[in-house]
């Protein structure tokens, strides 16, 4: 029985160790960036353009190129998504239908960034021919968070308790009104935090948007105009040794973004499980 | 009126839910459309199974992007699992609550920073540490891996954390009764219990860590040859498509689609895999 | 004079089994039907299929007619959403909309298109009255439906449902989980209510048939055994096994 003691003991301790190290890599990436980045950002860095190929001034412009393609995108994905959580949610049993349509989301899902980057060269860049744009980059960044704003609004709308569905239609309204009147306002939270979700992605993404909506340093001024993100400018900066500083003041802005986002997404998810439980 | 308005609702939303299925067909009639012709043409063998990868002059062969990608992704994983597995063992089991409700969104935190961010960390941090310890350019198969393991960590741990929360307690419980002590219960009970489960998170971290480009390229080296050994600059598939689509035109191009052609076959077959595992922990509960 | 409702052989599937076995009665109008018999002896599934509800569940097959004012709501004709309108129901838990107080009882008008506030105002005071509920909420109609207590809601349930102003009203157990005392008003606001309803009242409580209903039918397991007037089927009821559920003989 000892022995067996011990043994638990040391396994235990294996595992602890183990989750501490993988913290403590959390806690190493961010805690690096933030001390090599903070430093350079200054509000000069967040508003002017850059000049010198990105080795002095700014980042402007790859904020608005991240904030417009993302916002884009989701605007794109997110109708198509909601309504493809209600169809499967509200509309349908399990059928074939909705099994071929399950599993082409995890498919898609599990395609590789590089992969939609080459598509999204191929067909919205050259086929439909929109050149390197925030529209082509938006198209694209679409459809690859398409799979995550279904998923996390299913299961908010498969949430919302179905009690309130049949007083709805008890009440003479048609599936649709119940959707619109009493299931989407309830299954809102969930449906943000997958929103926020997908804006992560697409601050982040680089592949994908790199062939997609271009690099161009300038301020786009429409949705056809190139544009550069701030993970494609770091990833210049840094790939091309363009300048260290201003890519680890952007690494900075970046993983500050992406702290933000995860930080709202869990405030917000927060409230929506305490409702859950009442 | 109202039903058939609702009917057309109806329909309005099945078209919609199509688009992902529609989307998933139009990306791989395209990237099929560019690349099968010239597969068929080089010859899938010629185009695998080469290692004379020199595009000027007209020869095609991926095999050391090929056993890179491989590579990487198997150091990935050496890296990525046992620490995920672990760390979702400990977190779920053993570790106070208070604790797992911080070190989950803690490393799912990871997921959400930016691939190029994980890549310069590994350029700045990683390969002098390598180049120092173990000689070699630094920037190199082994230093690829460790990058790419870290960042399937999350991958890995959100689904096995699931899968071992969908255990009941029962099995836990019977296995105490026996007498056995928490470890030998988790061991011998939990962890076969939710087998399916943690399988699912590995293939769908190697998934991950096979398609992942950007931190790749900037940490593995990129050169164009076979690997000898973990510590030898390497180029997968994906990085070798984002390097030269920036200039590549006509057959060359078309290899470079071709190399799509093989990552996506390759991530269907793991996703395929992950989700029978994962259905068969559906059945088996 | 014609009954309100027409049931005729009405059966309702779920998956293989036959939960509803051919049902056959009148519903007379102005009156309130008492729906007794034990757990699983398919009240509800019956007191559903009277406005289509049972169709939203998977798997659910239904045969049979039942004529509303002659009307075969089975009919290819029949818009469940219609009918809806017509028929309102009050479900077994109270469940609140979780919208304010005067949201859930004007949710069915608004439905309909009515705009006009003072007419929805008035309605809200009418109907809260008639469930019995105004005096207790008429301050803080604002306020969440779902923060009242359990008999409140019931009767706010009973208010949104009067609201729509359905010729009838289906109650599934409404007092089940209440006290005495809130269950003292809903069968006060049921016997005004039948002036202008006709009003089914399905009861796992013999006591408040006998006290409320008119009519009352006994079902087991699928069946109706016997319906008739309330005083009979309880003094002098001609099945056995009538006589030993409301005796409190049963099994
Ligand atoms: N959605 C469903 N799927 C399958 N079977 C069902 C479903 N709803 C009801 N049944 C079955 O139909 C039968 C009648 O159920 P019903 O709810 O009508 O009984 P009830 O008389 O209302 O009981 P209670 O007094 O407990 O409310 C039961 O045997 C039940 O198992
Ligand atoms: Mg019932």
């Amino acid at each position: 029985m000892n022995a067996h003691r011990a043994s638990q003991r040391v396994a235990v301790s294996i595992l602890a160790a183990a989750t501490f190290l993988c913290l403590a890599i959390v806690a190493f990436v961010i805690g690096f960036v933030l001390e090599k980045g903070l430093p350079q950002l200054s509000w000069e860095f967040l508003f002017t353009k850059p000049r010198d190929m990105g080795k002095a001034g700014g980042i402007l412009p790859a904020i608005v190129g991240t904030l417009a393609l993302s916002l884009m995108a989701i605007a794109v994905a997110l109708p198509l998504g909601v309504g493809t959580a209600v169809y499967l949610a509200e509309y349908t049993r399990e059928t074939r239908v909705t099994k071929v349509i399950r599993f082409g989301t995890d498919c898609l899902a599990g395609i590789p960034s590089i992969i939609f980057g080459l598509f999204g060269y191929i067909f919205f860049v050259t086929t439909l021919k929109m050149g390197w744009s925030l529209i082509a980059g938006a198209l694209t960044l679409a459809i690859m968070v398409l799979p995550t704003l279904i998923r996390t609004s299913e299961e908010a709308i498969r949430s919302v308790p179905q009690s309130w569905r049949e007083v709805s239609m008890s009440l003479g309204a048609t599936r649709w009104e119940t959707v619109r009147k009493v299931v989407l306002p309830n299954a809102l939270p969930g449906i943000v935090t997958g929103v926020m979700l997908s804006f992560g992605r697409s601050i982040g993404e680089t592949a994908a948007v790199i062939f997609t909506a271009g690099s161009s340093f300038r301020l786009p001024k429409s949705a056809f105009d190139s544009a550069r993100t701030l993970a494609v400018h770091f990833y210049i900066l840094a790939r091309e040794g363009i300048s260290t500083d201003k890519a680890y003041g952007t690494a900075a802005v970046l993983v500050i973004a992406v702290l933000a986002v995860n930080g709202l997404t869990y405030a917000l998810m927060g409230g929506f499980m305490k409702r859950k439980a009442r | 009126m109202k039903a058939s308005s609702d009917a057309f609702v109806r329909r309005l939303l099945l078209a919609v839910a199509c688009t992902t299925v529609l989307c998933l067909l139009v990306i791989a009639a395209f990237i099929f459309k560019e690349g099968l012709p010239f597969l068929l043409k080089v010859g899938p063998g010629n185009f695998l199974f080469s290692s004379d990868w020199r595009p000027d002059s007209g020869h095609y062969g991926i095999l050391p992007m090929l056993v890179s990608s491989l590579y990487v992704t198997f150091g990935a994983l050496l890296v990525g699992a046992p620490l995920g597995i672990a760390g979702a063992i400990f977190l779920s089991e053993f570790g106070p609550p208070a604790l797992a409700r911080v070190a989950k969104p803690a490393i799912e935190l990871l997921a959400g920073i930016p691939s190029v961010v994980f890549g310069f960390i590994g350029v700045m941090v990683l390969a002098p540490i390598i180049r120092g310890a173990a000689g070699g350019p630094g920037l190199s198969i082994l230093a690829a891996s460790l990058v790419l393991g870290v960042m399937i960590l999350p991958t890995i741990m959100s689904i096995s954390i699931d899968a071992l929360a969908a255990v009941p307690q029962s099995y836990r419980e019977g296995a105490l009764a026996l007498g056995a002590t928490k470890w030998q219960a988790v061991r011998m009970v939990v962890v076969k219990a939710a087998g399916s489960g943690l399988l699912a998170g590995t293939i769908l971290g190697m998934g991950r860590a096979v398609g992942e480009t950007m931190a790749v390229i900037m940490v593995a080296g990129n050169a164009v040859r076979m690997p000898r050994s973990v510590l030898d600059s390497g180029r997968t598939l994906t990085a070798n498509i984002a390097l030269e689509m920036g200039y590549a035109t006509g057959m060359h191009r078309q290899a470079l689609f071709a190399t799509g052609i093989v990552l996506f076959v390759f991530i269907m077959i793991l996703n395929g895999l992950a989700s029978s595992a994962l259905k068969r922990r559906a059945g088996k509960r | 004079m014609t009954p309100k409702v027409e049931v005729r052989d009405l059966r309702v599937f779920f998956g293989g089994e036959e939960a509803l076995r051919g049902v056959s009665l009148d519903i007379a109008a102005n009156r309130i039907l008492g729906v007794i018999g034990p757990a699983g002896s398919a009240k509800t599934t019956f007191l559903r299929a009277l406005d289509r509800m049972n169709e939203l569940k998977a798997g659910c097959r239904t045969a049979g007619r039942v004529l509303v004012d002659g009307e075969d709501v089975y009919g290819p004709a029949c818009d469940p959403v219609a009918l809806r309108k017509r028929v309102g129901m009050v479900f077994a838990m109270p469940v609140p909309l979780p919208l304010s107080i005067y949201e859930n009882v004007v949710y069915g008008p608004r439905l309909n298109g009515v705009r006009n506030k003072a007419e929805l105002d008035g309605l809200v005071e009418e109907c809260l009255r008639a469930a019995f509920l105004w005096d207790e909420v008429k301050d803080r109609l604002g306020g969440s439906g779902l923060k009242l207590s359990g008999g409140q809601q019931q009767r706010l349930c009973l208010a949104r449902t009067l609201a729509m102003r359905p010729e009838l009203i289906l109650l599934d157990e409404p007092c089940s989980g209440l006290d005495p005392i809130s269950t003292a008003r809903i069968e006060e606001a049921l016997s005004l209510l039948k002036e202008r309803h006709t009003i089914v009242l399905v009861t796992n409580n013999t006591k408040q048939a006998a006290r409320a209903s008119d009519e009352t039918a006994f079902f087991l397991m699928g069946e109706l055994v016997e319906m008739g007037p309330t005083g009979r089927i309880f003094t002098n009821p001609s099945d056995k096994r009538t006589e030993d559920y409301v005796t409190g003989r049963f099994g």
